[in-house]
C-alpha cells in the first residue's frame, strides 16, 4: 500500500490531535501527544506497555476525557462539542478490542449487527443477512452466526470483533493490539483481515500494538509513543534506517538502550 | 513532643483522608444516580432488556421472597402468641400479624433478599462487561450503556420489587393465618374477620412505596458497583460485596426513615 498525500488532505488530516494531555493521579500518562492521521491512511502507534497508547485512543473514542489539548475529527474539535454532537462524531469510528469485548449475552451474529440492531431502523432478518455477509468478509461461516462468543477460540473472537467493527461501514476504525494472545500464523491472518478490510472501506485506520511484525504489515506509517510523547514518525522504510536509539533499541527488542522498563505495573 | 506532634498531624491528616474520600465517593454516586434517572425518563428505552430484567427480577426472585415472608409471618403470629397470651390478648394475634407484615416485614424481607440475588447478579455481570470492556464496546456502537444497561435495570426494580412485596403480603398473612388457626386453634372465620377489618390500605401503600425505593436502591448500587469496578476478579469481587452491604444497609435506614414520614406521631 503507498500513501499518496494530496494537497486538500495536507490541510485536513482526518483525525488530528494537538497537544493532547491525560494524568491519573500524580502519572502524568500523556504528556501532550500531537499527531495528524490522513484520510485513507494506516497508522500505527508503536510504544511499550504503559507508554499511553490505549489511553490515546480511548481520548479520542471519547471514554476518557483528556486534561488539555485538542481532538479534531473531521476538523471539528469534539471535546468542545456537547454531549450528543459528540456522540455523533464518534459514531463513524469502528473499534476492534483488544480481547473482542463481543457481548457475551448475545449470539455471534447479534454482535456484529449490534448497532444495527439499536438504531431500529433494520429489520432483524435484514441485519442478520448484513451480519452474515461481514462475518463472511472476515472468513467465517455460516454456522458460527448462532454461537455464543464463549464458545469461540481467541482468533475466532478477534474475527467477529473485526466484522462487528465493520459492520456499519465506518470511516474510521481503530485496533488495540490486534494480534495479542494470538499464535503467530492467525496474527499474520488478522494483520491480513485488517489490511484487506481497511482497504475495502477505504478507512482510515489506527492502530496501537507493540508487536513490529504485525506493525509493518498493517502501516503506511509508524509513530513511536514514548513516555506520553511521539517521539519518532515515519514510513515503514524509514524506519529501518532510522538512528533514532529509542526506536532502534524497540525495533530490536533490545533491554539494554535509553527505553528503561519501568518494573511497577501500571496501566497502559 | 515534636513525636506526638507528628502523631497528631497524621492523626489529622487520616481524618482529612477519610472525609474527602466520603465526599468524593458521595458526590460520584450521586452523579451516577442523576444520570440514572434522567436516562430512565428520556427515550430511547430498549423494551426488550427491560423485559428481560422485569422476568428476572419478578419472576426468579418470587420462590425466595415468597418463603421469606410466608415464614416470618408463621413466626410472628406465634411470637405475638407467646408474648400476648400473657395478657390474654390473644385476639390482637391476627391485628399484629396484618400490620408487621404489611409495614415491615414483607418490604424489609423482601427488600434484603432481592439485594442478596440481584444486586449481587447485576454488579457481577456489569463489572465483568467493564473489566472485559463490552461497556467500552457499547459507547463505541452507539449505544448509551445507562440507557442500555443501567436504566432497564433500575425501571425494573422500582417496578417489580412492589409487586413481590404485594405476593409477599398476601402469603405473609396466609403464614400468620395458617400458624393461627391450624397450631394456636383460633376460629378460622374469626381470624379472617379480624384480619380483613384491621386492613388498612395505608398499611399496605406505605409497604408498598417502601418496595419502591428499596428497588431502586438496589438496583441503583448494583449497577453502581459494577460500573466502576476495576482491576479483573478481584474488583468484580469486591464491587459485589460492596453491591450486597451498601443496599442492605441502605433499606434498614430508609426503612426508619420512610415509616417516620408515613407514620410521624
Amino acid at each position: 500500500m503507498v500513501f499518496f498525500k494530496t494537497q486538500e488532505e495536507t490541510l485536513l488530516p482526518k483525525i488530528r490531535l494537538s497537544h493532547l494531555q491525560k494524568a491519573f493521579g500524580h502519572k502524568k500518562v500523556l504528556a501532550g501527544v500531537d499527531l495528524d492521521v490522513y484520510p485513507g491512511e494506516s497508522l500505527v502507534i508503536i510504544g511499550g506497555s504503559g507508554t499511553g497508547k490505549s489511553v490515546t485512543l480511548k481520548c479520542i473514542l471519547g471514554l476518557l476525557t483528556p486534561d488539555s489539548g485538542k481532538i479534531e475529527i473531521d476538523g471539528q474539535d469534539i471535546a468542545t462539542l456537547p454531549r450528543k454532537e459528540r456522540e455523533k462524531a464518534t459514531a463513524h469510528i469502528g473499534m476492534l478490542f483488544q480481547n473482542a469485548a463481543l457481548f457475551d449475552s448475545l449470539s455471534v451474529w447479534e454482535n456484529v449487527a449490534f448497532a444495527l440492531l439499536q438504531n431500529k431502523k433494520t429489520s432483524r432478518t435484514e441485519a442478520k443477512k448484513l451480519a452474515l455477509q461481514k462475518l463472511a468478509q472476515v472468513g467465517l461461516k455460516k454456522d458460527v452466526a448462532d454461537l455464543y462468543p464463549a464458545d469461540l477460540s481467541g482468533g475466532m473472537k478477534k474475527r467477529v470483533g473485526l466484522a462487528r467493527a465493520i459492520a456499519t461501514n465506518p470511516d474510521i476504525i481503530f485496533f488495540d493490539e490486534p494480534t495479542t494472545g494470538l499464535d503467530p500464523i492467525m496474527s499474520d491472518v488478522i494483520n491480513d483481515l485488517i489490511v484487506s478490510t481497511v482497504k475495502n472501506l477505504g478507512a482510515t485506520a489506527l492502530t496501537i500494538t507493540h508487536d513490529m511484525k504485525s506493525a509493518r504489515k498493517i502501516a503506511d506509517r509508524i509513530a513511536m509513543l514514548h513516555e506520553g510523547k511521539i517521539i519518532w514518525m515515519g514510513t515503514v522504510k524509514e524506519l529501518d534506517k532510522t538512528k533514532n536509539p529509542y526506536v532502534k533499541q524497540f525495533i530490536a527488542g533490545s533491554a539494554e538502550g535509553p527505553i528503561k522498563m519501568e518494573i511497577k505495573a501500571d496501566k497502559a | 513532643m515534636r513525636l506526638r506532634n507528628t502523631g497528631f498531624i497524621a492523626f489529622i491528616t487520616l481524618i482529612g483522608h477519610v472525609l474527602l474520600n466520603f465526599f468524593r465517593a458521595t458526590g460520584e454516586l450521586c452523579l451516577f444516580l442523576g444520570e440514572t434517572i434522567y436516562h430512565c425518563l428520556t427515550p430511547p428505552f430498549y423494551g426488550k432488556a427491560l423485559l428481560r430484567q422485569l422476568i428476572e427480577i419478578g419472576f426468579y426472585s418470587l420462590p425466595v421472597v415468597a418463603l421469606t415472608t410466608l415464614f416470618a409471618g408463621m413466626v410472628i403470629a406465634l411470637q405475638t402468641y407467646t408474648g400476648f397470651s400473657q395478657f390474654s390478648a390473644e385476639g390482637a394475634v391476627a391485628m399484629v400479624v396484618l400490620v408487621a407484615v404489611t409495614r415491615e416485614l414483607a418490604p424489609v424481607m423482601a427488600g434484603l433478599m432481592v439485594a442478596g440475588r440481584i444486586g449481587a447478579s447485576m454488579a457481577a455481570e456489569i463489572g465483568t462487561m467493564r473489566v472485559t470492556e463490552q461497556i467500552d464496546a457499547l459507547s463505541t456502537l452507539s449505544t448509551n450503556p445507562f440507557k442500555y444497561l443501567i436504566a432497564p435495570r433500575v425501571l425494573a426494580g422500582i417496578v417489580m420489587v412492589p409487586v413481590l412485596v404485594f405476593i409477599g403480603d398476601i402469603l405473609g398473612i396466609c403464614g400468620g393465618y395458617m400458624i393461627g388457626v391450624y397450631k394456636l386453634d383460633f376460629n378460622a372465620s374469626t381470624y379472617l374477620i379480624n384480619t380483613w377489618e384491621y386492613l388498612k390500605p395505608m398499611d399496605v401503600i406505605s409497604g408498598l412505596t417502601k418496595a419502591a425505593v428499596f428497588g431502586f436502591i438496589i438496583t441503583a448500587l448494583g449497577c453502581y458497583n459494577g460500573y466502576h469496578s476495576k482491576g479483573g476478579a478481584q474488583g468484580v469481587g469486591q464491587a459485589t460485596t460492596n453491591a450486597v452491604v451498601s443496599a442492605s444497609i441502605l433499606i434498614l435506614i430508609f426503612n426508619y426513615i420512610l415509616t417516620e414520614l408515613f407514620f410521624n406521631v
